[in-house]
């Protein structure tokens, strides 16, 4: 029964859907409140159907109902229950149903705040219902999760074990929230350019969803970052792997979109600008669905390999952003420009933001896409790898880093150039002394690491003393954490990937029990062996004493499982952290009956990593309360006599 | 049947790619020389695990690195120089084993693509902040708009 109830929402939601487009669209009119109102229920209507669509799918996980095929390729009766809820959403079909019903949420979030012009939140409405159609019909057509089998199997194939781990369960809704949060802001863009309601306020009627979607794409990465380290077990925490840089793209154009709107919300700076960067946060986000979905590239993330799909959703993403650029194209010119802001003043420093947050998505976006465009017109198979990202990625946005403690100091319109370097004197002097105690005490004498702590310092010392200075000037605001937060946190990441990369000690060897190996200042004695069986796995526990100078300050357990169902063995690393540095064993494969080879890294700063990109989401949740409760009363509705 | 040959295929394809499913088929590989030990670590790093997501040999725990892994102790140990290793890779997989793509006319626009956009945007933004620039001198305000 579950199977036809989702169907049947499915189905309802995609007519729905179409009702919030055409009604959505036309309420842009001046008189057309009937369409306004239909659009609102509609929207509530097409959120209900599809929250019904994905209770019926988590259910049939629930209850390993496999006369679903989605249910009985990815699920089994012995997995725990976290695991069949998150397998709801480690397929194919199943994360597409999940895009759609963030988008549903998200809509129905439009239609509960209100924020802006009714005028300008029925075309909003209506884009949303343009973007749940097609995604609607993509799903119903080529990847239907309610689909039957027949005849039931008695046991289902299980769930891909690198995804049966609570850091991936929620990175996905997580990763999502972020990406199709960015179509909230597309949509107010879009129906800014139909209607033009309310001048630069869409922008600010826009932002707790920008905000939203930032803060949840923020924490996505992070824990997509942390994940990888954890579990694929070789230590490392970003690969620029094409999957990683389909989810820093949006990211990248929605930070450059969350200072850019600040100016327009101000005072009309930059209009355009900002309307482009609403559309290109959310084209990249569909690039990543793309380039995760279509299988283009084939990596672990990829969990779908059929180019029809990849054409369907290639399609899409040609005419949303080709829809969007053109209305850009048609509308755009139109507006009024010509802001005036002195040289030196925060406009000016959010428009350099802008062109270095533009630098360094360039750098991803061709190196993520150029060895896929090479290939695909028959020129040779190159790989563009870290060395690549290092020359080009990394120094713009070390340029970026210099120049973020100016931004808050700088006063909007005209700023005082003096009394703003006169008052980041202090942290520059402590960036340069940080620098220099760095190089004078890193073995060997690292020039690249000074300069990296010295930036780390510079943004976090400016944070710091902004922090201060406007407490001592009265109660400080959410708004002024929000910035300040946000930078500090970035800086703090610095640090970890700083530390990581230049400091990090590895050591792999065989080890009998009552063996020992080094790494870094400690020893660590493989003390047992213990094998057990797990809910759906098989495993083989190692007890590991870690000593120094000959007496124990810990016992790790690094395990390896093996899932018979899946017919795949997955590494559970154990981590020591102190909180500054990490402890990192990974257990190899087995050399003999009491042998095994260990792998061990010590990476110094790696948590500040993780550390780092909460705090910057927590300057986006300071950013929202500030925002939040605002409510934007900018109707041009009330205005216009009615027709 | 078709459908059941597609899942199949999908259940291989999802098992296949992690690193680790793969382990080394034979001990840790080192050389007694410290120093050809280190460049063989440097040369680790710069060259590709064919068959890993943007892992390099030096990260990469799949059958095949660890083979590379091999080969290149065993050159380095024959006498080769780093350029000998690197021309006898780049020949047997193609430049697709290089971590750092070489500079050369198929990558021209992949190397300096990201700076020139930073030069047009960097232009851009110059002349909006100078016509801002005038436009404020001539004693105009853009006026908040709450």
């Amino acid at each position: 029964m579950t199977g036809e109830i989702g169907q049947l929402s499915l189905c309802l939601a995609m007519a729905l859907a179409l009702v919030m487009a055409i009604s959505g669209l036309s309420g842009a009119r001046p008189g057309a409140a009937v369409a306004r109102a239909v659009a609102s229920s509609a929207t509530i209507g097409f959120a209900v159907f599809v929250i019904v669509a994905f209770g019926a799918l988590t259910y049939a996980f629930v209850e390993s109902d496999f006369s679903l095929i989605g249910v009985a390729s990815n699920s089994h009766t012995a997995k725990p229950l976290l695991y069949k809820i998150t397998g709801v959403w480690g397929n194919h079909e199943g994360s597409m149903l999940l895009w759609i019903l963030v988008l549903a949420l998200y809509s129905l979030l439009i239609v509960f705040l209100r924020r802006g012009g009714e005028r300008l939140i029925s075309a909003a409405l209506g884009v949303q219902g343009l973007l749940a159609l097609a995604f609607l019909v993509f799903l119903l057509f080529t990847s239907n999760p309610f689909l039957r089998l027949d005849p039931p199997p008695f046991e289902g194939r299980g769930l891909n074990p690198l995804l049966q781990d609570p850091g991936l369960a929620f990175h996905p809704p997580m990763l999502y929230l972020g990406y199709v949060g960015m179509s909230a802001t597309f949509s107010y863009a879009a129906s800014f350019l139909i209607t033009r309601e309310g001048d630069g306020n869409w922008a600010r009627a826009a932002r707790p969803f920008m905000l939203i979607a930032w803060i949840a794409l923020t924490l996505g990465i992070t824990l997509g970052s942390w994940w990888a380290y954890y579990e694929l077990g070789w230590g490392g925490f970003w690969f620029w792997d094409p999957v990683e840089n389909a989810s820093l793209m949006p990211w990248l154009a929605a930070t450059a979109l969350l200072h850019s709107s600040l100016a327009t919300e101000r005072s009309g700076a930059f209009r355009s600008w900002t309307l482009l960067l609403a559309i290109a946060a959310f084209s990249f986000s569909l690039l990543g669905t793309f380039l995760v979905r279509s299988g283009v590239i084939t990596s672990v993330h990829a969990f779908a390999n059929d180019p029809e799909r990849g054409i369907f959703i290639l399609g899409m993403l040609v005419a949303a952003i080709g829809g969007a650029l053109a209305l850009f194209a048609w509308r755009a010119p139109s507006l009024e420009t010509g802001a005036a802001f002195e040289p030196v003043s925060r406009e000016s420093a959010l428009l350099l933001n802008n062109v270095l947050l533009t630098g360094a998505l360039a750098s991803v976006f061709i190196g993520t896409i150029y060895p896929l465009l090479l290939d695909a017109i028959g020129g040779e198979k190159i790989s563009v790898g870290s060395p690549y990202f290092s020359l080009t990625f990394a120094p713009v946005f070390a340029g970026l880093l210099l120049i973020v403690p100016f931004g808050p100091q700088l006063a909007w319109y005209r700023a005082d150039p003096r009394a703003t370097l006169r008052a980041l004197i202090p942290v520059a002097v402590f960036a340069v002394l940080t620098g220099f105690i760095v190089l004078l005490l890193s073995v060997p004498n690292s020039a690249i690491a000074a300069l990296s702590f010295a930036l780390a310092a510079w943004v976090i010392g400016a944070s710091a003393l902004d922090l201060w200075r406007k407490r001592q000037s009265g109660r400080p605001t959410f708004t002024t954490f929000a910035a300040v937060i946000a930078h500090a946190g970035l800086g703090v990441t610095l640090l970890g990937v700083t530390g990581t990369t230049l400091w990090r000690s590895e050591a792999l060897d065989v080890v009998r029990v009552g063996g020992t190996m080094p790494v870094a200042g400690y020893s660590l004695r493989l003390d047992k062996l213990d094998a057990y069986a797990g809910p759906n796995f098989e495993a083989v526990r190692a007890t590991v004493s870690v000593l120094r100078d000959g007496a124990r300050i810990a016992v790790l357990t690094p395990e390896k499982r093996s899932f018979p169902t899946e017919g795949q063995a997955t590494s559970e690393t154990a981590i020591r952290t102190t909180g500054v540095s990490d402890l990192y064993l990974a257990l190899g494969d087995q050399r003999g009956p009491d042998a095994w080879t260990i792998r061990a890294y010590v990476n110094p700063l790696a948590p500040f990593i993780w550390i780092g990109g909460a705090i910057m989401a927590f300057g986006g949740l300071m950013g929202l309360f500030a925002r939040f409760g605002r409510r934007v009363v900018v109707s041009s509705v009330d205005a216009v006599p009615a027709e | 049947m078709k459908r059941a040959a597609f899942l199949l295929v999908l259940l291989l394809f999802v098992g296949a790619p992690a690193g680790f499913a793969q382990t080394e088929p034979s001990g840790p590989e080192k050389l007694s020389d410290p120093a050809q030990e280190a460049r063989a670590v440097a040369l680790q790093k710069q060259f590709r695990c064919l068959v890993c997501r943007g892992e390099s040999l030096d990260d990469s725990g799949a059958s095949l690195a660890a083979d590379l892994r091999r080969l290149i102790r065993a050159r380095i140990k024959a006498g080769e120089s780093d350029q000998q290793i690197e021309t006898y890779l780049v020949d047997r997989y193609g430049d697709f084993i290089l971590m750092k793509p070489p500079l050369k006319s198929g990558t021209v626009a992949l190397w300096f693509g990201p700076f020139v956009i930073l030069l047009v945007g960097g232009a851009i933004a110059a002349m909006v902040i100078l016509r801002a620039g005038r436009s404020a001198k001539a004693g105009n305000k853009s006026p908040p708009f709450i």
